[in-house]
């Protein structure tokens, strides 16, 4: 029987007659009304609910979870934040916190977070697709919805889209942003916020106008080939040159060297190093007093880091540097450079000496051991300006014949948005944005040999950080209800004025203090110094600074400041640097009885057990927390201390003292106690 | 039938030839597996370890064995990098790990078998702390740990020690695990001497925040050894 015969057999049997018809288009009826309750039946979330009442069933509080238990599809839906999330519906115990124990997802309870999951929904923080009702399509990129789910460990990126101000709690994404600033990327990549602000670097790339008065080529050819190999800390990215392009690179840059302004070094010759071992000793004493070590570290024979990380590593710095130069840098370092944050230090010559002496002891024969560069030919130095302005070298650093390039890179603004389409994606990495910018960091040439980004040395880790800092700049940001975002200030370009802000600026303050919002985070905000301390202290302390805090390794260095130049500055800081909160002179120290101190004394030692933070007196105190108070009436104001016991936060915010709500007389006591410490400090009484 | 038989046969050996052996094959043999870095570590969620995991293997007298298998597992989520390998000339082995993307207890096990195939294992505890913890432990560094913290470093010294009481380590799970939660929030937020204890606790309630407060009992529970069981409620089906 061929295949008509058998159609049209199968057709007689169901419509011979009209009854007959009838009756089967009934029972294709019925099965087709029967489909969609069957298909609601095989629903992936009622599954789920089913199994979470399961889970629910036998549990002691088995019985508030299933009152709060709600079946059927649920749905967050925030129309101003264009939120239609219905993955409650899967994700049924969300709220539960007594469900903490529970490992099977997706019944686990949200962790602890400071947003209401009904005000922000979920998509907001953990990207998928809101309103899908399968697992796959809610979780999952598909070729309709780009979003799928952020890793859990990028999930601070989302904070970022409305907090701008550095947040307590998400340490990954500030440690990203701090990585845009410091390690240059925004120097070629432009970053801006929702409110059109650009991100701003904060690292010191050296100017290279002058170069050869710095360094030798070798150095240079060394350098650029790897510049991870000379310093392991150095924040410079390696180009991945051929020896032939950094041949060429090296020689332009030396090529286009100019002498300085103060390039007296020709005309003053160094002072000689010694090189006897005594002089080594003395100048690692000269180094060590100075406090180098708060901004540069000098790897030690066991392998560690010591010092901070303001200023390069100087761990092999004599290899780089010449001695002429290091002689004028360390007169002043200004002249050579206008913008560096290194002060001016004012040493003695014979101190200039000793220090030249331990530095070009921290050399490494092997580093430029294997580099013989023939002079080069101009055909190499006009190579060599090519690939310099091809690489950007001149989008951080000063180089004479080439311009800062504007926009160098690509910008980078709504990264966070990149839409898969236009991403190229190299072989082996898994088609997610996430892993797309992680693999760029990580090896930008695996995109391209031709592609200009260099590599840079970080841990998984700070990749993280960098790709999460990256992920938070979304093009949904802007789109955000303007209430929601809580904006950094903006940078502060505050400049003190006159003959003190010149002092100030000599001396590079800035570096590590921080003044009405501008300047380092190394030492105390001196933001409101004048309503804290008294003259002569200040005066004295500008003179001969010693140290407050015992454990310290970061001081304040020792700048040779004249009594008139500690005079205008004590001046400038006394009158400028003064709150508004409270009058300086608003408590006379000389009115407070001895029951006053004497009862402060008991609120010190007892209710309140300062001691446990700060030394008093050497011989019984022990905390070193805060700094030593022995000599606190000489250096303080009582007005200030007094406001300082009460609310020290709101005086210098993010200090670690603590608000201690103190009443007002119990303030007043302990103020009267601490007023009384004029003692001398005792030689080797402090630890 | 004979030749279902040899047909079985050459499926079981087809089989048995295609099960993964993970990683190369061991040119020495170890008799213990000892954790010489990386335990104890915490960590975001789905996020990396700081150090490296490294497990050694050791002969019966005690010596580095060299060329032996290690192969590390732990519970979902967790990769190693590299999962196995065979241990160096010290006899290590190190991984880098990024930990699960669900917070709380990890334990990861670095196994090595003996000469008899007997396998040996090394376990590596593990803390992957969520957005309130990860507060919690940003606060203990910014507040705490300088007398909590027994350990000095380089750059911060302790003041543990120049304490009349000495302060409990926050790991310290013997003693913390006993203290309440509402006992434990109260101690942070109005000090020692309120609640009759040592005026050197000082009260964090005017500076820190409610949420704050919990945020650093929540760290003190997550990092307590012996981990903190919460009392009260029961699973029928664990």
């Amino acid at each position: 029987m061929s295949l008509p015969e058998k159609l049209r057999s199968v057709r007689q049997f169901l419509f011979r007659d009209s009854a007959r018809a009838f009756g089967s288009l009934s029972v294709v009826l019925l099965v087709l009304l029967a489909i969609v309750p069957a298909k609601d039946h095989f629903r992936e979330w009622l599954h789920y609910q089913n199994e979470y009442q399961r889970l629910i069933r036998n549990r002691s509080d088995g019985v508030s979870l299933a009152r709060r238990f709600q079946g059927g599809v649920q749905q967050i839906w925030l129309p101003e934040l264009e939120v239609v999330d219905r993955c409650t519906t899967c994700h049924v115990g969300l709220k539960e916190a007594s469900l903490a124990g529970v490992a099977a997802q997706p019944f686990r309870p949200h962790p602890p977070i400071p947003h209401a999951l009904t005000e922000f929904g979920c998509v907001m923080c953990h990207r998928g697709q809101g309103y899908a009702s399968t697992a796959e399509d809610a979780h999952c990129s598909t070729l309709a919805w780009e979003q799928p789910i952020l890793p859990a460990r990028y999930v601070e990126s989302s904070c970022g889209q409305c907090h701008e101000r550095p947040l307590t709690g998400t340490p990954q994404l500030s440690a990203g942003r701090d990585m845009m600033a410091r390690y240059g990327c925004v120097r070629c990549h432009r970053v801006a916020s929702p409110e059109g602000r650009a991100m701003t670097a904060t690292d010191t790339p050296p100017p290279l106008n002058h170069i050869a008065t710095k360094t030798t080529r070798e150095w240079i050819f060394a350098w650029i080939k790897n510049p991870q190999a000379y310093a392991t800390t150095a924040t410079m990215p390696n180009f991945q040159l051929s020896d032939g392009d950094a041949r060429d690179i090296s020689a332009f840059l030396i090529g286009q060297s100019t002498p300085y302004p103060g390039d007296s070094a020709r005309k003053n010759p160094p002072v000689p190093a010694q090189d006897d071992s005594a002089a080594l000793q003395q100048g690692s004493s000269v180094y060590g007093e100075s406090f180098c070590a708060s901004c540069h570290a000098i790897q030690n024979a066991a392998g560690l880091m010591v010092g901070g990380d303001v200023g390069p590593e100087l761990t092999r710095v004599g290899s780089k540097v010449t001695p002429e130069w290091l002689a004028e840098w360390l007169r002043n370092p200004k002249v050579y450079d206008p913008g560096t944050a290194m002060p001016h230090y004012r040493f003695e010559e014979k101190d200039i000496g000793l220090v030249m002496g331990f530095l070009g002891s921290k050399a490494d024969s092997d580093f430029l051991a294997a580099v013989r560069l023939e002079p080069a030919t101009p055909a190499q130095i006009a190579h060599g300006k090519t690939l310099a302005t091809e690489r950007g070298c001149a989008s951080c650093h000063d180089i004479n014949e080439i311009a800062h390039p504007e926009n160098f890179a690509p910008e980078l603004t709504a990264v966070g948005s990149l839409p898969l389409a236009k991403i190229l994606f190299a072989p082996g990495i898994p088609h997610t944005l996430p892993e797309y910018i992680s693999a760029k960091i990580r090896n930008p040439r695996s995109f391209g040999s031709a592609l200009k980004m260099p590599r840079f040395t970080f841990s998984d880790s700070q990749v993280d950080a960098l790709v999460t800092a990256l992920l938070s700049q979304t093009s949904r940001a802007k789109t955000l209800p303007a209430a929601l975002r809580i904006q950094a200030p903006p940078p502060s370009k505050y400049q003190p004025a006159g003959r003190a802000g010149q002092l100030m600026t000599d001396m590079r303050c800035f570096s590590c203090h921080t003044i009405d919002g501008r300047g380092g985070s190394m030492a105390p905000d001196l933001t409101w110094e004048g309503s804290s301390v008294q003259r002569s202290w200040l005066v004295n302390f500008l003179k001969r600074p010693n140290t407050l805090r015992p454990t310290l390794i970061r001081r304040m260095p020792k700048f040779d400041v004249s009594d008139e130049e500690a005079d205008v500055l004590a001046d400038y800081i006394m009158a400028v640097y003064q709150t508004p909160e409270f009058d300086r002179e608003q408590i006379d120290a000389s009115k407070f009885t001895a029951g006053d101190a004497a009862h402060g004394k008991d609120l010190y030692y007892g209710k309140y057990a300062c001691n446990s933070c700060h030394i008093l007196d050497p011989n019984k105190d022990k905390g070193y927390i805060g700094p030593t108070l022995t000599q606190v009436g000489l250096r303080m104001n009582a007005a200030w201390i007094f406001h300082w016991l009460k609310s020290a936060q709101a005086l210098r915010p993010g200090t670690q003292e603590l608000n201690w709500n103190m009443n007002d007389d119990d303030a007043r006591a302990i103020t009267a106690f601490l007023m009384q410490q004029k003692s001398a400090p005792k030689p080797g009484g402090a630890r | 039938m004979k030749w279902a038989f040899a047909a079985l046969g050459l499926l079981a050996a087809a089989g048995c030839h295609r099960v993964p052996s993970r990683g190369p094959a061991a040119s020495a043999f170890g008799a213990a597996i000892v954790d010489v870095g990386g335990e104890k570590q915490t960590a975001g969620v789905d996020a990396a370890l700081d150090q490296p995991v490294v497990a050694q293997v050791n002969d019966a007298q005690g010596n580095a064995v060299a060329g032996a298998l290690v192969q590390f597992s732990a519970p979902d989520g967790v990769r190693f990098d590299p999962p196995s390998g065979l241990t160096g000339s010290d006899g290590q082995l190190s991984t880098k790990v990024r930990l699960g993307g669900v917070s709380g207890r990890y334990s990861l096990a670095a196994t090595t078998g003996d000469r008899n195939g007997k396998p040996l294992q090394a376990i590596f505890p593990e803390i992957a702390l969520d957005y309130q913890q990860t507060l919690g432990q940003e606060l203990n560094e910014k507040y705490c740990s300088r007398c909590h913290n027994p350990e000095s470093s380089a750059e911060r010294v302790s003041n543990h020690d120049n304490l009349s009481v000495p302060p409990h380590s926050f790991s310290d799970g013997a003693t913390l695990n006993r203290i309440g939660r509402a006992n434990l929030i109260a101690i942070i937020a109005h000090g020692g001497a309120a609640l009759g204890k040592s005026p050197e606790m000082p009260p964090y309630s005017p500076t820190l925040s409610a949420s704050d407060i919990e945020a650093l009992a929540a760290y003190i529970r997550a990092i307590a050894d012996p981990p903190y069981r919460p009392q009260g409620v029961f699973y029928a089906n664990p």
